[in-house]
């Protein structure tokens, strides 16, 4: 009944009107953030949360909006995959397949309400199974030491890594770089700069803010230049939305099954929605057989890649809050909006600050309700949305990202560095190299070398004290596993379009 | 293949760069003699390594735009790095306007859309963060001395700027 008190705690800071509010403002403006071509959950999140940040709100209600946000987001991604055969984000890309198909027959509006349901029923799961497992996993982190975390944070370089590129060699890169990039500044072991190249500016090292906007949604701007904005007009009618009752009985089980496979894909450190989504869909996919007619346009390829996808973005907040290890791209958006706001994700979160945790996992719920009532009759509205021209869209999300970098700091030097990661990322993406990595890299870096930093001054350098705990070990066989398995896999399987970056 | 081996080529450079300047990281007693550069150290090295893969096994060439729309992002990227600096001795109307319309006519190239994207952008983010989110350090407008404009300028200039 300990869950049942927790719970009874989180509605009591989450539930108040004003904050009831800000999670319908979220989960409204995340929806047209998922729903808009070339805007998903991560670049969408990352250009709020410096203006969050200076508006001034206090933890718990930066939290319900922005986990709002996040949550619309995940919702709206599927509109545009369904309407425009384009994924508004990754995770929505394996909504495409049956989706458009299904609205393409005439019948838009019936793949809008069953996807919006099944995105319910995924989310819904996902945080049940979130409140269950996360206070214990916290109390087994505990038992971590310096040298568990280190393994433990290789664990999700490794399989991010490994999914996140057709090539080990660059998702290593991108890690890298972002690593490189955290030691920047001033050591505070020391208190001396550490590869400032003597800029001054550089002595705070480099916000990750500024680097995940940057590489985010400017780099967004010049992939939408060198395209022309093309490809942002609807193909399909939507006619009168009705709820498909049938196709969502008929699609329960699918449902269920897709949100306990998305739900674990989740939790796995570094793999994230796309993976859930993925393997949702050909699990599906293959109970069905070939005569499910999976890629046609049926119920059931629409059910399950949105339920998978939704559960596992709620999954990927398990070790995300117990460990401080984000599961995607979009949970290191979260992370670093936590860390912008002073709280440390981690085990110690769960017992020194439960209003915080149980908070966000009441508005969660309260996002998950939000959702399902204001997307099902308000879908029409949303479409609308969608045809916003990309020549007043783009250059508006610029817009956005530069005010809130600016307020935040006020520097020009961090609006120039911004641009230079925008640069950077527009390189990165045409290279196939891996960006998710380099923001996980600048948000881990600090972290992760504190964590070989305390285990070699415990150890008084012995490396063998980097492998002296099972649990270690266990991580280090993983981590080699995650980054290596892939390549041969690779060549068993035909590469599924849904990891590509 | 090409664009491969020559990131891989940068890559290598600035990893053999970073290693070398994290050998000139300055340590004291209350660090210890070699732990700040341990980390640096690491990351360089598989860095490298990496880049060494990517040397020797490209992958296929991917597909770069044309060259036009190469000089498309060249203009929008100069547009971007001014408005960096000059958004604060300027103000907000002003550079935004500018920014978001070339910006959008770099996007789609017709002149009445972009003007319009560029004046509604500026005017309707400003009433939206200034007096709806209340955001405290965006100014309308600021009439700059020309020292102050100098100095923003001047970060442009190699060895001048700071």
């Amino acid at each position: 009944m300990d869950i049942l008190a927790n719970l009874a705690l989180g509605f009591s800071v989450a539930l108040s009107p004003y904050t009831l509010m800000l999670a319908v403002c979220g989960c409204f403006l995340g929806t047209v953030i998922g729903a808009l071509p070339g805007l998903g959950p991560s670049n969408g999140v990352a250009i709020l949360i410096p203006i969050t940040f200076t508006l001034g709100l206090d933890a718990t209600s930066a939290l319900v909006l922005m986990t709002s946000v996040y949550y619309g987001a995940m919702y709206g991604g599927r509109i545009s995959s369904i309407l425009l055969n384009i994924p508004g984000d990754e995770p929505a890309l394996m909504t495409t397949l049956d989706g458009y198909p299904m609205a393409k027959a005439g019948r838009a509006g019936d793949a809008l309400v069953l996807s919006g349901v099944a995105s319910f029923v995924g989310a819904l799961l996902a945080t049940i199974g979130l409140m269950l497992l996360a206070p214990s996993l916290a109390r087994v982190a505990f038992l971590f030491g310096p040298a568990e975390y280190f393994a433990l944070y290789l664990l999700a370089f490794c399989t991010l890594g490994g999914m996140a590129s057709n090539n080990q060699a660059k998702s290593a890169i991108a890690a890298c770089l972002g690593l490189g990039i955290a030691m920047i500044g001033v050591d505070t072991s020391s208190g001396l700069p550490r590869l400032t190249g003597g800029n001054l500016h550089l002595y705070d090292g480099v916000d990750f803010l500024v680097a995940i906007v940057g590489l985010f949604a400017i780099s967004e701007v010049f992939l939408f230049i060198e395209s022309h904005g093309k490809g942002s007009s609807i193909g399909v009618t939507l006619n009168k939305v009705r709820i498909p009752w049938a196709d969502i009985f008929s699609t329960k089980w699918t449902m269920l099954r897709s949100s306990g496979v998305g739900f674990i894909a989740g939790i796995l450190p570094g793999a994230g929605a796309s993976l859930g989504s993925f393997l949702a869909y050909t699990t599906e996919k293959s109970i069905a057989g070939e005569k499910g007619g999976f890629g046609t346009g049926v119920p059931k390829g629409i059910a399950a890649p949105e339920a998978g996808n939704n559960a596992a973005a709620g999954g990927a907040l398990v070790p995300m809050l117990t460990l401080g290890v984000p599961g995607s791209g979009t949970t290191a958006v979260l992370l670093a909006l936590l860390m912008t706001l002073n709280i440390t994700p981690g085990p110690t979160l769960f017992t020194e600050r439960p209003e915080v945790v149980w908070g966000l996992i009441a508005s969660l719920l309260i996002a998950n309700f939000v959702l399902l009532l204001m997307n099902v009759p308000m879908v029409k509205i949303f479409v609308k949305i969608l045809t916003v021209p990309a020549w007043v869209l783009l250059p508006g999300v610029t817009m956005v990202s530069f005010v809130g970098i600016y307020s935040l700091s006020g520097s020009y030097f961090d609006l120039l560095m911004m641009v230079g990661f925008g640069v950077l990322g527009y390189i990165l993406r045409k290279l196939d190299i891996p960006t998710v990595p380099v923001i996980l890299g600048i948000l881990l870096g600090g972290n992760m070398e504190n964590a070989l930093r305390r285990a070699m001054t415990l150890s008084d350098g012995d490396v063998m004290y980097l492998f002296s705990s099972p649990i270690a070990i266990g991580f280090w066989i993983a981590a080699i596993a995650g980054f290596v398995a892939p390549m041969f896999l690779r060549k068993i399987l035909t590469k599924p379009q849904a990891i590509k970056g | 293949m090409a664009s491969d081996r020559i990131f891989g080529l940068v890559t290598l450079i600035t990893a053999v760069a970073y290693i070398a300047a994290a050998t000139q990281i300055q340590t004291n007693f209350f660090s210890g003699q070699y732990l700040p550069k341990l980390f640096p150290f690491m990351i360089g090295t598989v860095a490298a390594l990496s880049a060494l893969v990517m040397i020797f096994k490209p992958d296929p060439e991917p597909e770069w735009p044309s060259s036009r729309a190469w000089i498309n992002m060249a203009i929008a990227v100069a547009v971007l790095a001014l408005y960096s600096i000059f958004l604060k001795p300027l103000g907000f109307i002003l550079p935004t306007a500018f920014a978001a319309g070339i910006v959008s006519y770099q996007i789609s190239p017709r002149k009445l859309p972009a003007l319009f994207s560029g004046v509604g952008l500026s005017l309707g983010l400003f009433v939206l963060f200034k007096f709806l989110l209340g955001l405290g350090n965006i100014v309308a407008y600021r009439i700059p001395t020309p020292a102050k404009l100098w100095e923003a300028i001047s970060v442009l200039i190699p060895f001048v700027g700071h």
